[in-house]
C-alpha cells in the first residue's frame, strides 16, 4: 500500500476495484466503514455483487477480465471533462503527453460494450473519483490474478497519477496483500529478480555486494518464476526445496503441478502439516508453526512486527529458517551459522537499505513502516510525498486484451475464484480449527438462478463444472451474488479442487495465473 | 478570532490544559486519573448511559458524565469526593444485584473483568437490591464461538455499538426498554441466521462475561495461569496485533490488542478463532523420509537432514547448479524467507528461487 490503514478512513471517495474486502480483509474493510459513516463516497467495480458492493455509491458489475477497458474509458471522461491535475501531471510525472492522445479514442460507449457496464456509470464513476479531493484506490487479486495483471495494476497508477491522487493522506493506490508475510517474503529477497531490500540481481553493484557478503560468485541474470520452474520439474529443474506452500492446491492446473512435482529427482518440503505437497517429498522437515515461532512478519502497509512464540513448538518441529541453515551447513556453505531468529533478521537489515534503520529490537513495538533508511529516520507510513522512487510517476500506454480464455459455446459461463470469509487458502490450517465447519463445511458454486434454472439444477443439486483441463463435481448454490452467466466458488477444499480447472493463462511479466477467469461448462450430476 | 492557545481546566485542584472537543473523561485518562465506568470503550463514541463516570463541576448543581461532557475554559472538576463515590457503590450495587454471579473466568473476554473488579474496588454489596433479574441468556444459540450469556447483562450496549461502530455490521441490537431490555438479533434469532460475522468483537468489549469466547471457556478448568504473549495475526496482510492466550503450554484462546497498530483492537473470525490448528493432532512432529517400499517413515532430524542436502549436492553435481529451485513462503517469518534466498544465492550463485505470491 502505497498510504497506512488508518489512511482508509480518511478519502473523500474510495474505489475499490478486484477486492471483495469484506470477506479478504475483513478488519481493514472497518476502515472502509468508517469513512463512509463520516461521509465518503464509494465506487466498486468488481464482477460479483460483494457485500462492498452493497454499501457502495456506484456499483460497476464488470465483466471479469475487462477492467483494463473500464479504466481507459475512465481516463477518457476525466481527460474530456478537464479534471485531471495539471499542475500535478507537470511536476512530478512524465509520458503524460503520449498516455493522454492515447486514451482518446476510448470512450465510455466503446468500454460498455466490453465491460456490459452502462457508459453512463462509468462517466459518474470518473467523474466522482476525479473530483475527490482526497481519492483513492484499493486493490486486490481480482486486479493482479489476469494475463493483463501488470497492465490492470499500471492503469490503476494512470488514473491516480493523472488526478494528483497519490503521496497525500487518504490518497493512494493500496493493495491489500493477502498473506501475512508475503510482503515480507519479497522483502527479504525471496525472489528471482532482486535480492533483499529489492536490490535488483541484474544490477552489477548489487551483485558485487551480495558475492563479497555471501562469499561466491552469484549470477547477474534473474533467476526463472515459481511458474517456469514448475515446468521445468524434471528437466532443468531437478531439486526443490518448497518451505510451507501447498503448492499442488493453490497453484492453477493441479495434474500439471502434480506430475511436475513427481518428475523431481528431490523433492524437500517444510511445513506444519503432511499437505497434499509434502506427501510427495523424498523428505519433509517439521517446522515450528505460528504460537511456537519468534520472527518478523510484514503487513500490508510495510509495517514490521515481531511475532512471538507463546508455547513449546510440537514435537521435534524446529523454526524454518534453522532447518535451511542445517542444509546449508551439510552443503559446506559457510555463513548459516545462527543462534536465533533475532541474529538471522538482523543480518537482513544491514543488507537491506529499505530495512536499514531498523533491528529486532527496535521493532518490538512495530511502529516502523518502511523504508526505514537510517536510525534516525521515523519510517514512512505514506511513499512518494516528495517525489518517487525513480524521479518522476510514469504514465503508461496499456491497451485493452481479452482474457486467455474467452466463453464459447462449448464453455459459456465464466468461472470466477477467490477466498471466503470463514476460510483461508487450501484450509490447512482454518480447516483444522474447531468450529469453522459449523459456517463453512463444503465447497458450493455460487450461481445466478436463471443459469441455474436453465441447466435444471435447484439449490443443494450437484453439477458438474468443467473447463479443457479437467472437471470437479460440486454443490451449486443459487444466489443473485453471481450475475447470470458468472460463477464462482472459493479453491480451499480439497475435495473440490478448482484447481483442475484454472491455469488458462498466464501474465507474461509477472507469469501470475489468471486465476479470476476461466470460462467452464456446467452440466447436471 | 478566538485564541486556541492556554485553555485550561482545575482537575482535582491542579490546572491541566485541554485541546478543542476533548471530553473530561478523556483529560483525566491522559493525566492518569482513574475514573471509574462500565459503558465505555475508547474505541467508541461516548454513550455516557452507565452514570459511573460521574464527575462534579462548579457551577453545575448536578455532577455530570465526564465521558460525554466536553471541557470549557476554566471548568473546576472534581473526579472523586465522598457524594461522587457513594453514587458510584449504589449505581454497583444496583447493577450487580441484577445479576446471579459477579465472578467469571478471564477467558470469556478482554473487557469480562471490568464489573467485577469495580465490585471489589467498591466493596459494593451485590446482594443489597437483590430482585428480580434482567436479561435471559440465550441457549438456543448452537455456534461454537459466542456464549450469548445475557443473565449477566447490564445494558451498557458496548455490543451493539462495538457491532455498529467499529465493525459496521449491524448484527445485534436492542429489543424493549428499561428493565426488559434484551439484547438480540433481528428476529431474535441465531447469531448465524443475523448479519454477524463471527469477528467476536462484541465479546471482548463485554465488561460482565455476558458475552463470551466459548472456544477460550472449554480452557477454564485447565490448570496453570493465563499466560498472554503479543503477536500478529497469522492470516490476511492486514497484520492485526493479538495477545495468544496460554495455559499449561497448550494455546486456549486469542484477544485482539487494543493498542495494535494496524487493527487498533479490531479482528476478524480467522483472526479471533481460527488459532488451534497449532496444537492439532495433524501437526508433523518429527523428519520423514521416502523408504525403500516409497513410503514416508519417521526419522531423525541428522538422518533427514543429511538426506535433503545430499538430493541438492547430487543434483548440482549431475545437472549443475541451475537445476536447484527454492519456494519461499508468504506465511513463514521473514528469518525463514532470508535463509531460503541465501540458500540458493550463496549455495548455488543463481537467483532461482520465489515465493507464493503468484498463486
Amino acid at each position: 500500500m502505497s498510504n497506512p490503514l488508518v489512511d482508509m478512513q480518511k478519502p473523500d471517495v474510495i474505489f475499490c476495484i478486484g477486492t471483495n474486502m469484506t470477506e479478504c480483509h475483513p478488519v481493514a474493510a472497518t476502515g472502509i466503514k468508517k469513512a463512509l459513516r463520516r461521509g465518503a463516497k464509494m465506487i466498486v467495480a468488481d464482477p460479483r455483487r460483494i457485500a462492498l458492493a452493497d454499501l457502495a455509491d456506484l456499483y460497476l458489475p464488470i465483466r471479469v477480465g475487462s477492467d483494463v477497458a473500464l479504466l481507459l474509458a475512465m481516463a477518457h471522461v476525466i481527460l474530456r471533462e478537464k479534471l485531471y491535475d495539471a499542475t500535478f501531471i507537470d511536476e512530478r510525472t512524465s509520458g503524460a503527453n503520449a498516455f493522454l492522445e492515447h486514451v482518446k479514442d476510448f470512450t465510455p460507449e466503446w468500454a460498455a460494450s466490453i465491460t456490459e457496464v452502462p457508459a453512463a456509470d462509468i462517466e459518474k464513476a470518473a467523474i466522482l473519483y476525479a473530483q475527490a479531493d482526497k481519492g483513492a484506490i484499493f486493490y486486490t487479486l481480482g486486479i493482479t490474478e489476469h494475463i493483463c495483471g501488470v497492465d490492470n495494476v499500471q492503469s490503476l497508477c494512470n488514473l491516480a497519477l493523472m488526478t494528483g491522487n497519490l503521496g497525500r493522506e487518504g490518497t493512494g493506490i493500496n493493495p491489500m496483500r493477502g498473506q501475512n508475510n508475503i510482503q515480507g517474503a519479497g522483502d527479504a529477497g525471496a525472489v528471482p529478480s532482486n535480492y533483499p531490500g529489492f536490490q535488483p540481481v541484474t544490477d552489477p553493484a548489487a551483485q558485487s555486494k551480495f558475492e563479497a557478503l555471501y562469499g561466491r560468485k552469484i549470477d547477474l541474470e534473474k533467476g526463472i518464476t515459481k511458474v517456469t520452474a514448475l515446468d521445468q520439474c524434471g528437466k532443468s529443474i531437478r531439486a526443490m526445496l518448497i518451505d510451507g506452500e501447498n503448492t499442488l492446491v493453490s497453484d492453477p492446473d493441479r495434474d500439471h503441478c502434480e506430475h511436475a512435482l513427481r518428475s523431481l529427482d528431490h523433492l524437500v518440503v517444510i511445513d506444519i502439516f503432511l499437505t497434499e505437497t509434502a506427501a510427495l517429498a523424498d523428505v519433509v522437515l517439521p517446522a515450528t508453526a505460528w504460537g511456537e515461532t519468534d520472527g518478523v512478519c510484514t503487513n500490508t502497509e510495510r509495517r514490521v512486527q515481531r511475532l512471538r512464540a507463546a508455547v513449546t513448538p510440537h514435537g521435534d518441529a524446529r523454526p524454518d529458517w534453522w532447518i535451511i541453515a542445517e542444509i546449508g551447513k551439510r552443503l559446506g556453505l559457510s555463513g548459516f551459522e545462527f543462534d536465533s531468529a533475532k541474529s538471522v533478521f538482523n543480518e537482513l537489515c544491514e543488507l537491506s537499505p529499505i530495512y536499514a534503520g531498523l533491528d529486532w529490537d527496535r521493532i518490538d513495538k512495530g511502529e516502523y513502516q518502511w523504508p526505514v533508511p537510517d536510525k534516525e529516520h521515523p519510517g514512512t507510513p505514506i511513499l512518494h510525498q516528495e517525489e518517487f522512487k525513480n524521479g518522476r510517476g510514469l504514465f503508461k500506454v496499456i491497451n485493452y486484451r481479452d482474457p486467455a480464455e474467452t466463453i464459447s459455446d462449448d464453455y459459456p459461463i465464466w468461472l470466477t475464484t477467490g477466498r471466503r470469509l470463514q476460510a483461508y487458502h487450501t484450509r490447512t490450517q482454518t480447516g483444522r480449527a474447531q468450529g469453522i465447519d459449523y459456517l463453512l463445511a463444503e465447497e458450493s458454486l455460487e450461481i445466478h438462478p436463471t443459469d441455474a434454472a436453465e441447466r435444471n439444477l435447484k439449490d443443494g443439486d450437484w453439477c458438474h463444472l468443467s473447463s479443457p483441463r479437467g472437471s470437479v463435481r460440486v454443490k451449486v448454490k443459487l444466489t443473485d451474488r453471481s450475475p447470470k452467466g458468472t460463477v464462482f466458488t472459493s479453491f480451499g477444499f480439497n475435495n473440490v479442487p478448482i484447481n483442475v480447472l484454472t491455469g488458462s493463462g498466464y501474465d507474461p511479466i509477472t507469469e501470475t495465473a489468471e486465476l479470476k477467469v476461466c470460462p467452464v461448462r456446467i452440466d447436471p450430476a | 478570532m478566538v485564541s486556541s492557545q492556554s485553555s485550561n481546566i482545575t482537575l482535582d485542584g491542579e490546572p491541566v490544559s485541554f485541546s478543542a472537543g476533548e471530553t473530561l473523561y478523556e483529560i483525566a485518562k491522559r493525566q492518569e486519573t482513574i475514573i471509574p465506568t462500565l459503558c465505555y470503550d475508547p474505541r467508541l463514541e461516548a454513550f455516557g448511559s452507565c452514570r459511573l463516570c460521574m464527575v462534579e463541576v462548579d457551577g453545575i448543581r448536578n455532577p455530570v458524565a465526564s465521558c460525554t461532557t466536553k471541557a470549557s475554559d476554566g471548568m473546576v472538576v472534581r473526579t472523586t469526593s465522598p457524594a461522587i463515590e457513594k453514587h458510584r457503590k449504589v449505581l454497583l450495587e444496583m447493577v450487580a444485584s441484577e445479576n446471579p454471579d459477579i465472578a467469571v473466568d478471564p477467558l470469556r473476554g478482554y473487557a469480562s473483568q471490568e464489573l467485577g473488579t469495580l465490585v471489589d474496588d467498591y466493596r459494593a454489596d451485590t446482594g443489597r437490591f437483590k430482585g428480580r433479574q434482567s436479561g435471559q441468556s440465550f441457549q438456543d444459540d448452537d455456534n461454537p464461538f459466542i456464549l450469548r450469556d445475557y443473565d449477566r447483562c447490564i445494558s451498557c450496549y458496548r455490543c451493539v455499538r462495538v457491532c455498529a461502530e467499529q465493525e459496521g455490521d449491524y448484527a445485534i441490537n436492542i429489543r424493549n426498554r428499561g428493565f426488559n431490555t434484551q439484547i438480540t438479533t433481528e428476529f431474535s434469532g441465531t447469531l448465524k441466521d443475523s448479519s454477524c460475522t463471527f469477528c467476536g468483537q462484541c465479546v471482548q468489549t463485554c465488561p460482565t462475561g455476558a458475552l463470551a469466547d466459548k472456544k477460550a471457556m472449554r480452557a477454564e478448568n485447565d490448570p496453570g495461569e493465563i499466560k498472554k504473549t503479543r503477536s500478529v495475526c497469522p492470516y490476511c496482510g492486514v497484520g492485526c496485533s493479538v495477545d495468544l492466550l496460554s495455559k499449561d503450554d497448550r494455546l486456549v484462546g486469542v484477544q485482539p490488542a487494543m493498542d495494535g497498530p494496524a487493527n487498533q483492537g479490531a479482528l476478524c473470525i480467522k483472526g479471533q478463532f481460527a488459532f488451534d490448528f497449532v496444537q492439532h493432532n495433524d501437526r508433523l512432529g518429527s523428519p520423514l523420509i521416502r523408504n525403500e517400499a516409497g513410503e514416508l517413515e519417521k526419522t531423525s532430524w541428522e538422518i533427514a537432514l543429511d538426506r535433503a542436502a545430499d538430493g541438492f549436492r547430487e543434483a548440482m553435481k549431475t545437472h549443475g547448479r541451475q537445476s536447484i529451485y527454492g519456494v519461499a513462503s508468504g506465511r513463514t517469518p521473514s528469518e525463514a524467507d532470508y535463509m531460503m534466498q541465501k540458500f540458493i544465492r550463496a549455495g548455488f550463485g543463481t537467483n532461482q528461487i520465489d515465493n507464493c505470491s503468484r498463486a
